[in-house]
């Protein structure tokens, strides 16, 4: 076997996490995009009197979605063109792990945004007068969208510019994996649920404009709803890059900690996915019987604390990885 | 570094109950999301049944926590008894 020093593999880990970073981060953004681009073309076939207006609100709509592949390529960037300290192999790690979570991390935002634009275009074929109202509405709702691709650029930067060689290489190397992948995976979930609702919006506000007001709110409380399992990913990254862990030999607890990661992360995805697919319909609904508000209201936050209780298991079990095993 | 098969049957058990749990979760948490918004649905569509409906609901969706439930159980077999 050939024995490279530190500085190749840090250069090679660099490298290899720009591709990964920008390789995932743009699946999410183009399928988001294209998506909208197909909406705007069939509602400008519906309503070609509106093509101006629905060409805008289709450019703005992307330029939100493409938000999530241009943090992927500022990462890529920075992961190619600095000179990392070749101190410890930590670095290797590190680098990989922030190319990870931002690549990852853009995929459900960048398709989720994707979805309010396509039926705010879509909206103003149907109801030229709410325009005004279906672009406000969009923007907020794609906005919310981008949040878990924040949260995974916040913990890609924290693995860029924390000076992690001081801390002993095993098992310090498993754990900044494990903070990458729980907040990288962790937000497809949560990025694509927040879509869901804020396209059921949109379609609301063009249906009946006079029920914008319960039906911007009720999505903003989906929303805030399906956000929560991106959060456990990004709570389970904090822990795993800033707790001190001892020194050891043994394979097991990087195992952990990498497990714990993996878990949070991919435990995160179906209820992210799952609370948008109720908050969706709840405010579809609201928009068609404005009088059910309160009763669709209740039902929706019952149903999605249920389907938020595997999150928690991945949760308490990621923490017991960490903390107690 | 000389890993020892005691050590490495204790890092696979730990890798496996992250999987386990992470894995298990993905489905659970669709489908119930997908069940509720059935519901939210029918109550929209007929809100008188508001009632049954929801109840409706939660029982649909306790019985498709299962999955997740046997996944929880597993991960914590490979944490605290394997």
């Amino acid at each position: 076997m050939m024995e490279f020093d530190v500085q190749t593999w840090i250069k090679v880990a660099a490298f290899s996490g720009g591709g990964l970073a920008m390789g995932f981060g743009a699946i999410g953004a183009a399928i988001g995009e294209g998506y909208t681009a197909a909406e705007a073309n069939s509602a400008i076939s519906r309503n070609p009197e509106m093509a101006g207006d629905i060409f805008k609100a289709m450019l703005v709509g992307q330029a939100i979605a493409e938000s999530a592949s241009i943090f992927a390529l500022v990462v890529a960037m920075i992961l190619l063109f600095t000179n990392f300290a070749a101190e410890s192999f930590v670095t290797v790690s590190v680098l990989l792990a922030s190319g990870l979570s931002m690549g990852l991390g853009a995929i459900g935002s960048g398709v989720g945004s994707g979805f309010p634009a396509g039926a705010a275009c879509q909206g103003m074929a149907r109801q030229p007068a709410a325009s005004g109202r279906l672009t406000t509405n969009m923007l907020i709702g794609s906005a919310v969208c981008q949040t878990p691709a924040i949260f995974a650029l916040v913990t890609s930067f924290i693995l860029l510019f924390t000076n992690f060689s001081g801390r002993p290489v095993s098992p310090t190397w498993a754990a900044v994996l494990g903070a990458g992948l729980a907040a990288g995976l962790g937000a497809i979930g949560s990025g694509l649920g927040g879509g869901l609702v804020a396209q059921a919006s949109c379609e609301g506000v063009a249906r009946q404009p006079l029920t914008a007001t319960p039906v911007t709110n009720v999505m903003l409380l989906g929303q805030a709803v399906t956000q929560t399992t991106a959060i456990y990913g990004l709570l389970v990254a904090f822990v795993l890059m800033f707790k001190n862990f001892v020194p050891t030999d043994s394979i097991a607890p990087p195992m952990a900690l990498l497990g714990a990661g993996l878990c949070m992360g991919i435990g995160a995805i179906g209820p992210g996915i799952g609370e948008g697919f109720t908050a969706q319909s709840t405010v579809r609904w609201i928009a068609r019987n404005v009088e059910a508000t309160a009763d669709l209201t209740r039902v929706m936050l019952v149903g999605q604390a249920v389907a938020e209780s595997t999150g928690i298991y991945s949760l308490v079990i990621a923490l017991v990885l960490i903390f107690v095993v | 570094m000389a890993i020892e098969g005691v050590d490495l049957v204790k890092a696979a058990a730990f890798l496996g109950a992250g999987l386990s749990m992470g894995l298990g979760a993905i489905g659970p948490g669709i489908g119930e999301g997908m069940a509720a918004a059935k519901a939210c649905e029918s109550i929209g569509k007929n809100p008188k049944e508001a009632g049954l409906l929801t109840r409706t609901m939660l029982v649909g969706q306790a019985v498709s926590e299962s999955t997740g439930i046997y996944s929880l159980v597993i991960a914590l077999l490979l944490l605290f008894v394997v």
